[in-house]
């Protein structure tokens, strides 16, 4: 039998490290979360067709650039995951910095289009669409803004010296896990709210 | 292990070498608390699984007390028409706290102690995966249980003159939750709700904070900390549940969650989400409600049926009756509890098709439960019973669970249920789930694993007595409550008339409720008692069937000193009378055994709550500076989990010796 430490990883367990499993299972029930969120959206949207027409206020163009630029977190972060894995450490810093960097794009464009659409009269009381939209959104950017907090924090304390591939890549991993959970979370939000106006 | 069944008992306090050990400097160069000489400092840093199930139980019987004690004040008001002990708003904060403290403070945090001690011992495991987040969850609950109540804090500094509501805090009246346990819509809006409101959502937000970071940890836990061996088919059904009522945590709970964000933010900020006049629908506040509401009825009774699958087979000395079946039916059971919230809606005139299908589903829900009452019944058929206390208990949650039973399968058919809803014949319905099922299996659990817990033996026969008041006080209470409520009396109602026919059933239910409290209170007595035993326990007084009595009681802050290789279910008792190659093995740890090192950042982290959550209600009401508390609460939480990540895991290394298994 393996003669591991108790709190490293368990005897007899699934083959996936405890913090990874756990970082699953809390995206497990972050779907839950948003699926909440999104279909109260939905629900009220489906009550309310006429109560306000996004297609006049949503900007396509700047929510696919923050998409887009979301999407490519991910890649980078993918790249991150691979450098730590190897022990690149200087890899690893420069793809966590365009990482950040992008998150904090994506918030910027947010933050952009949440203070153009209370200028244009979409406030949290406006109706039901204000209030699902700005809770919805708002939560999916605060998840972001999350996502960027730990992944300053990953990138100063990489500079402690303290961070060793064979310890630290199941850290940065369960960090990607979130990562790539948020941007999927968006492409979904992006489809049901944004796109889905736009159909005739 | 497998030579070693003398009942030997060790001095719980020395832990061989543990003093001699020096605490480590953490890797933010700060000194751990760990093998601190001061006993309250040990305990508030303790990352120990065991300590952090003593300490839940004991807030958890606190509470217990707490929202009894708010029963019996209800009881006594409704014990003559038109009675003016207390007034309809006292009543009805009454209700509310009652409901909210037994289920969220009482019964849930029970279960949580069981999780706590048992899981891990019951799988062969030093401690659950991630020992700091699980002391993170109990002060969370702490904070939340504080927030929640601190409506009655207020309540009673206004009472002394000490505080009343003006000037800067004039919005803060109202500060007792009072809209109801379920906290329907559009009571809770600002229009009728003070800050008691503010309260209840913020002290809930918190405490589902403390419950999703449990099950997170108890899943991984049970799923990768296992003991060689320890196959999951070899499970003990305690542990099972565990699994099963975490993995419904985790997925029930983001629904309220997100409806109390929801809630707040109409509050707070004027969001229409469920404000008629801003197109919101009330219903959808049931909806959210209920989605979670109805898993969170199986999330309590799932781990009393738990209980009594190890207490049973224990007393009869027989393996449980059909054991993959009794797993499989708690999934089962678990899964449909997703499936049937609706079935709290029945009038809210949902449509026929749905409403069909609901009760369908609802009274689906039946046959799982009744393969467990089965092989229950059939655990039993055959053995070699022992009428011990726990057994006593065990006993009565069968018998008690199947009238609960029976009267919610009546519950289940909508038409029948449009007569009962919103009457008494509901609060006799869930009082029989809740106090004849799900508090007599956790007394039954008491009685079982105590010794365990704290290696002293229960004295003389009080638990009978305590049986006999608990069993008869809750049918007298309840009994009559299936009459009242067919007779039309309304739950939530602060007085009567007297000439309906419901004075004298009231007051049987009120002399039934003095008798029920009456054996909680010996209860408390014979813990006490317990504890001050000179008789120690042993190992294994029952003769029972599982790894937790192979160690000795109280377990060491190891648990086994060598992890134990499982070759059967019901482990221990292979062990004990079966063939040599199913008997427990040992790993070989003479590396020494890694414990975690004690913590002070879970406490730090979660005594954030505090702040953020008063300050958010507070803001509400108006208070001024508010807003910049509730920030500061959020500063000391994300500071507690930075300075966590940052002191790093830690940890020593032991050595036991061997013969001190």
């Amino acid at each position: 039998m393996s003669q591991t430490e108790s709190h490293d990883d368990g005897h007899h367990g699934l083959m996936v490290k405890n913090k990874k499993l756990l970082m699953w299972l809390f995206l497990g029930s972050d779907c839950m979360f948003f699926g909440t969120l999104i279909s109260t959206h939905l629900i009220y949207r489906k009550l309310h067709p006429e109560e306000f027409d996004p297609t006049q206020l949503f900007s396509l163009e700047l929510t696919s650039f923050s998409t887009f630029i979301l999407l490519m977190s991910s890649f980078l972060m993918a790249l991150a995951v691979s450098a730590m894995h190897k022990g690149e450490m200087k890899s690893f810093r420069r793809n966590v910095i365009g990482v950040i960097f992008f998150g904090l794009i994506f918030l910027g464009c947010q933050v952009y289009e949440f203070a153009h659409f209370m200028h244009e009269g979409l406030n949290l009381d406006t109706g039901t669409f204000g209030s699902t939209f700005y809770l919805m959104t708002g939560t999916h950017g605060v998840h972001v803004a999350v996502g960027v907090f730990w992944l300053i924090s990953m990138l100063f304390y990489s500079q402690s010296g303290k961070m060793e591939a064979h310890k630290s890549a199941i850290d940065v991993e369960a960090a990607g896990l979130y990562w790539h959970f948020v941007d999927i979370v968006w492409i979904v939000i992006f489809t049901v709210v944004y796109l889905i106006e736009f159909i005739a | 292990m497998s030579t070693t069944h003398t009942t030997e008992v060790i001095n719980p306090s020395v832990h061989n070498d543990l003093a001699d050990l020096k605490p480590e400097i953490s890797d933010l160069g700060l000194r751990r608390p760990d093998h601190s000489k001061n006993v309250i400092i040990d305990w508030m840093t303790t990352v120990d699984h065991k300590k952090i199930g003593l300490m839940y139980g004991a807030m958890a019987l606190f509470f217990l007390l707490v929202g009894g004690f708010e029963a019996l004040v209800i009881r006594t008001q409704l014990m003559v028409p038109e009675n003016d002990l207390i007034s309809a708003q006292r009543y009805n904060q009454l209700f509310t706290m009652h409901g909210t403290t037994m289920i969220f403070l009482a019964i849930m945090p029970l279960n949580a102690a069981f999780f706590n001690f048992l899981v891990p011992l019951q799988i062969g495991a030093r401690d659950v995966a991630f020992p700091r987040i699980n002391a993170f969850s109990l002060w969370a609950f702490v904070a939340g249980a504080l927030v929640i109540n601190f409506g009655w804090l207020l309540q009673a500094l206004e009472m002394f003159g000490l505080f009343t509501a003006s000037g800067a805090t004039a919005g803060m009246n109202d500060f007792v939750p009072a809209m109801g346990w379920f906290g329907y819509a559009p009571i809770t809006s600002t229009e009728f709700t003070g800050a008691g409101t503010d309260f209840w959502i913020m002290g809930l937000q918190i405490l589902g904070v403390a419950s999703l970071s449990a099950s997170l940890n108890f899943i991984v836990t049970i799923i990768n900390m296992r003991a060689p061996g320890m196959k999951m088919m070899r499970l003990p059904v305690f542990t099972w549940m565990t699994l099963i009522v975490s993995l419904l945590i985790i997925f029930a709970f983001p629904a309220i969650t997100v409806a109390l964000i929801q809630l707040m933010f109409d509050r707070v900020f004027g969001t229409n989400f469920f404000s008629v006049g801003g197109g919101g629908q009330p219903i959808l506040w049931q909806h959210l409600f209920w989605i979670f509401g109805h898993p969170e009825v199986y999330i309590l009774v799932l781990p009393a049926m738990g209980i009594v699958s190890e207490v049973l087979p224990t007393f009869a000395r027989k393996p449980l009756f059909g054991y993959a079946i009794v797993v499989f039916s708690g999934a089962v059971i678990g899964f449909l509890g997703f499936a049937v919230w609706s079935h709290h809606m029945f009038t809210t005139g949902l449509g026929k098709i749905a409403t069909a299908a609901f009760s369908l589903l609802t009274m689906a829900i039946a046959v799982p439960t009744g393969v467990k009452i089965f092989n229950w019944v059939g655990t039993l058929w055959g053995g070699q019973i022992r009428f011990h206390a726990p057994m006593i208990f065990a006993i009565g949650f069968v018998w008690m669970f199947m009238m609960g039973g029976f009267s919610g399968i009546m519950h289940s058919s909508a038409p029948a249920d449009a007569q009962q809803q919103d009457s008494y014949f509901v609060i006799a319905h869930f009082h029989y789930v809740a106090i004849g099922g799900i508090l007599l299996a956790i007394v039954s659990g008491i009685y079982y694993w105590l010794p365990k817990m704290i290696g002293k033996m229960w004295q003389g026969n009080l638990n009978i007595w305590v049986g006999i008041f608990t069993v008869v006080g809750l049918n007298i209470t309840f009994f009559p409550m299936h009459f009242l409520g067919l007779l039309g009396q309304p739950r939530r109602t602060h007085t009567y008339l007297s000439g309906f026919g419901w004075e004298s059933y009231n007051m049987v239910c009120t002399i039934g409720s003095y008798i029920l409290a009456f054996g909680v209170l010996l209860l408390v007595v014979d813990i006490v008692r317990c504890f001050r035993s000179k008789q120690l326990a042993g190992n294994d007084p029952w003769d029972a069937r599982t790894l937790e009595w192979a160690t000795s009681s109280p377990p060491k802050v190891y648990n086994f000193a060598a992890t134990p290789i499982v070759n059967a279910r019901d482990g221990f008792w292979a062990d004990k009378y079966g063939p040599e190659n199913r008997k427990l093995g040992e790993v070989d740890e003479s590396h020494g055994i890694h414990m975690p090192s004690q913590s002070w950042m879970p406490m730090i982290a979660s005594a954030g709550f505090i702040p953020l959550g008063l300050g958010l209600s507070l803001m509400q009401a108006g208070v001024p500076f508010m807003g910049y508390v509730a920030i500061l609460g959020l500063v000391i939480i994300a500071l507690g989990i930075s300075l966590w990540a940052l002191e790093g895991p830690g940890g020593y290394h032991l050595h036991p010796k061997k013969e001190s298994n």
